[in-house]
């Protein structure tokens, strides 16, 4: 498929607050972006689309838990054409917020395809608080419609925003959970040190207390993926912190090589 | 017939509860000797049922399927004839 003709959807809740910078970094991939409220989106359904995103923010206030209402309210009103979506092998983003959307909807972990419960959660950071600054993330799985253009074992860059993104398993299963996601290698993205050792839940390399230094996961075949960084924040040269002291700029920030990784598998299988 | 529910939901035993801690220490720089802070959050809810067991029924489903994360909340509730 021609880069021009893959159509992106950014959707939107009311407190949704990192749509348009969203939108503008996969614009300038050369997709179709449409940025669409949640009540649109129903209306018209997932079918149109390769790339469904749903951006940072603090939709409906965070209120009962950071994306529980949103969640609900896309499992209660479009279930079955997300499972659709998701069964057809199209892409389903999750950043930060979006990520605690989609676990409240039981698409991730997603460890026997779609859940009605959720399996895992992002609890509040362990130091309580909102946790705004660059992190370096450890990249574990580049075999993922999202990390194609990353190597195993890469070190990026990616801030991240949030008060509530300590990734969590069930006490009781925690180990059998954690073992399912190393071996389905649903573990995309870890938190870690600046020369890619493991952050080892110390902070302030993992930013939150998150299980196993968790930044971002997968569901089993790879194309659903949440995570708590802000790729659309380290996407363009000039968004990195330290540019002007560098004497030569990358092309880009690390967060590109996600988004365009998605536009290209697109490209490649549809 | 209309139902009062209350509910409380609250963070498992054993998972760490950092607006607890912060709250304890808040507490302990207010001079209080305080050991341990767990929060919860409560709502209130009138419910329309056709009995008690109802009620009690849907208070449940109500918390397994909004209120509650089963991953890290543990929930409990009463609920009363209005």
């Amino acid at each position: 498929m021609k880069r021009e003709n893959v159509k992106v959807c950014v959707v939107r809740a009311g407190g949704t607050n990192c749509d348009l910078e969203t939108e503008v970094a996969f614009e300038s991939l050369g997709v179709k972006v449409d940025l669409l409220r949640t009540q649109k989106l129903l209306e018209r359904g997932l079918a149109d689309y390769h790339i469904v995103v749903f951006p940072g923010g603090f939709s409906y206030g965070d209120y009962v838990r950071a994306g529980a209402i949103w969640a609900k309210l896309m499992q209660s009103k479009l279930l079955p054409e997300i499972s659709r979506y998701v069964e057809d092998g199209r892409l389903l983003l999750g950043i930060c917020n979006g990520f605690q959307v989609l676990v409240e909807m039981g698409v991730l972990p997603a460890f026997h395809g779609l859940s009605m419960y959720p399996e895992a959660a992002l609890a509040t950071n362990l130091n309580a608080r909102y946790e705004c600054r660059w992190v370096y993330l450890r990249v574990e799985n580049p075999k993922t419609p999202f990390t194609s253009l990353l190597e195993e074992g890469k070190v990026i860059r990616i801030p991240v925003g949030h008060g509530e993104g300590r990734f969590v398993l069930p006490k009781d299963r925690e180990k059998e959970y954690l073992k399912k996601l190393l071996r389905n290698r649903q573990i995309v993205l870890r938190y870690a040190k600046s020369d890619g050792r493991p952050a080892e839940t110390i902070y302030p390399f993992n930013p939150n207390g998150s299980v196993y230094d968790i930044a971002g996961i997968c569901n089993p075949q790879g194309n659903v993926f949440g995570l708590m960084p802000h790729p659309e924040r380290a996407f363009f040269w000039w968004q990195l912190p330290d540019w002007t002291r560098m004497e030569s700029p990358p092309k880009h920030g690390d967060g590109w090589f996600i988004l365009e990784s998605a536009v290209s598998y697109v490209c490649e299988n549809f | 017939m209309r139902f009062k529910c209350r509910v409380e939901v609250s963070l498992k035993p054993g998972l760490s509860d950092p607006e607890g801690e912060t709250t304890k220490n808040a507490l302990i720089n207010l001079g209080y000797r305080v050991g341990k802070v767990r929060v919860s959050k409560v709502y209130e809810l009138v419910l329309e049922a056709q009995s008690l067991g109802e009620a009690k029924k849907l208070t449940e489903e109500i918390c397994n399927r909004l209120l509650a994360n089963p991953t890290k909340d543990d929930y409990r509730f009463e609920v009363r004839k209005l």
